[in-house]
């Protein structure tokens, strides 16, 4: 055990993790909106809208988010009109391409979870709105929406753990979050076990510290 | 459509032998995940203290911390630790593990945390009186366990056990860091090579969808089958 090495290694791993906290707040902010719009679509009786929601759930899905990452990535700037459009200046940013890729991935996970909030919501809590006359729009916003983020706190935090992995992918894109500085402390000392210990307890502390937060919301919103 | 031809042409056949590469390596990281899921089921299920904390250490670490950096772990370390090991028996010269044994073992470690948490879910949840039944029929405990619970925990288990497949299978695609030919890394090189990355991650992407989906269908045909007899 190269005690030293791991000492040393802290600080620039914990600047690391200042990236990878970055990556996993946006891209659940953007996945939230996503995963909500979905939902609601999918649960729209329009078979066309429903078919399209369900097809974009089941893609992102389907296959891995290392594929999506590279697409987005790799893959866009290759069309040439593409690169001419505005859209650019922020597709040529590995950053901001990460960002949008965990962003549809995550959102798909997320519309599936609320989906399902949305649907094991009692008829009767709707019905007794409708009958106090209450409008629908105000029923979706404070009846619906409370409830299925209440129902879908848990698989929601264990969807937020999932996504702080899968930030570990940016660094397949030349980001230096904390699985890339903690590749390239790897390579460069060949002391592979050290380094996991370290960046392995900074993401486990932080999986911890999600857990805990996730089971604080779920005691508040209970009732 | 010449980009995927076979033979010289075409990276057509290179794909296909890319997509049995990734088959493979999720089969044997599946039933490397069961050998690590039958060790630290039993442990997570013990009321002895210590093994206790192994099981859940286990659990924790590996599904806490991401893929890929279990995956260099074991690329950067695994060689180290095979060449520590020889050395104890005398043997000093270089060992290189190679790639699938690597990729298999990483995310057979990875796949066996889901599947431990599944076993141990479906053990929980059957009945008790299954246990003291058998028990008062004298039935001994390792009967008891093949023909009297395990019938019923794998019917609780194969939707999650699906699942986890599914999560194995994708998760096998962060194995082409340490350059197995797979799919993706496959993709890499055909994309590379024709500077075409949009067509082949594009067709990498119909590829998993295929094998998610196909997968699913049997595992769907398997489920029936076991959840028929009860």
């Amino acid at each position: 055990m190269d005690f030293e090495l791991m000492i040393n290694s802290f600080p620039k791993l914990l600047n690391a993790t200042v990236v990878t906290l970055k990556l996993l707040s946006a891209s659940l902010f953007f996945g939230l909106f996503i995963g909500l719009l979905f939902a609601v679509l999918r649960m729209n009786k329009n078979p066309i809208i429903n078919k399209f929601a369900y097809g974009y759930s089941y893609i992102f899905r389907g296959t891995p988010l290392l594929v999506q990452i590279f697409i987005i990535y790799y893959g866009l700037g290759q069309i040439e009109y593409f690169r001419s459009t505005v859209l650019w200046v922020i597709f040529k940013e590995p950053y901001w391409c990460a960002i949008i890729a965990f962003a549809l991935n995550t959102g798909a996970y997320t519309s599936e979870i609320l989906r399902s909030a949305f649907q094991t919501i009692k008829p009767g809590f709707i019905e007794a709105g409708k009958s106090l006359g209450i409008s629908s729009r105000i029923i979706f916003y404070k009846i619906q929406i409370p409830i299925a983020i209440k129902q879908s706190l848990p698989a929601y935090g264990n969807e937020i753990i999932l996504m702080l992995k899968g930030t570990s992918l940016a660094s397949t894109v030349t980001l230096m979050d904390l699985t890339g500085v903690a590749k390239y402390i790897i390579s460069t000392t060949f002391r592979p076990i050290e380094v996991f210990i370290v960046a392995g307890s900074i993401y486990l502390f932080m999986t911890f510290l999600v857990h805990n937060f996730i089971k604080f919301l779920e005691r508040r919103y209970n009732y | 459509m010449g980009l995927l031809a076979f033979g010289d042409t075409g990276w057509g056949d290179e794909l296909f032998y890319a997509t049995l590469m990734t088959i493979a390596v999720s089969i044997t990281a599946m039933l490397i995940g069961f050998l690590f899921a039958l060790i630290f089921t039993p442990l997570k299920l013990s009321k002895h203290k210590p093994l206790n904390l192994i099981g859940n250490l286990y659990t924790t670490v590996i599904r806490g911390v991401p893929e890929l950096l279990v995956i260099y772990l074991f690329f950067f370390g695994g060689s180290g630790a095979i060449m520590f090991v020889a050395s104890m028996f005398g043997y000093n010269d270089y060992i290189e593990i190679n790639a699938f044994i690597t990729g298999a073992f990483a995310i057979g470690i990875i796949s066996g945390a889901y599947s431990t948490e599944v076993f141990r879910g479906a053990i929980q949840s059957i009945d008790k009186g299954q246990f003291e039944a058998s028990k008062v029929l004298g039935i001994k405990k390792h009967i008891q366990f093949y023909k009297v619970i395990l019938p019923q925990m794998l019917r609780l288990a194969i939707p999650n056990l699906s699942n986890v497949w599914q999560i194995t299978l994708k998760d096998t695609s962060l194995i082409s860091v340490t350059g197995l030919v797979e799919i993706m890394r496959q993709s890499y090189i055909a994309a590379g090579s024709t500077r075409d990355p949009l067509f082949f991650y594009s067709f990498a992407a119909v590829l998993y969808l295929l094998l998610t989906y196909f997968s699913m269908k049997l595992l769907n045909r398997l489920e029936v089958k076991y959840s028929r007899a009860h």
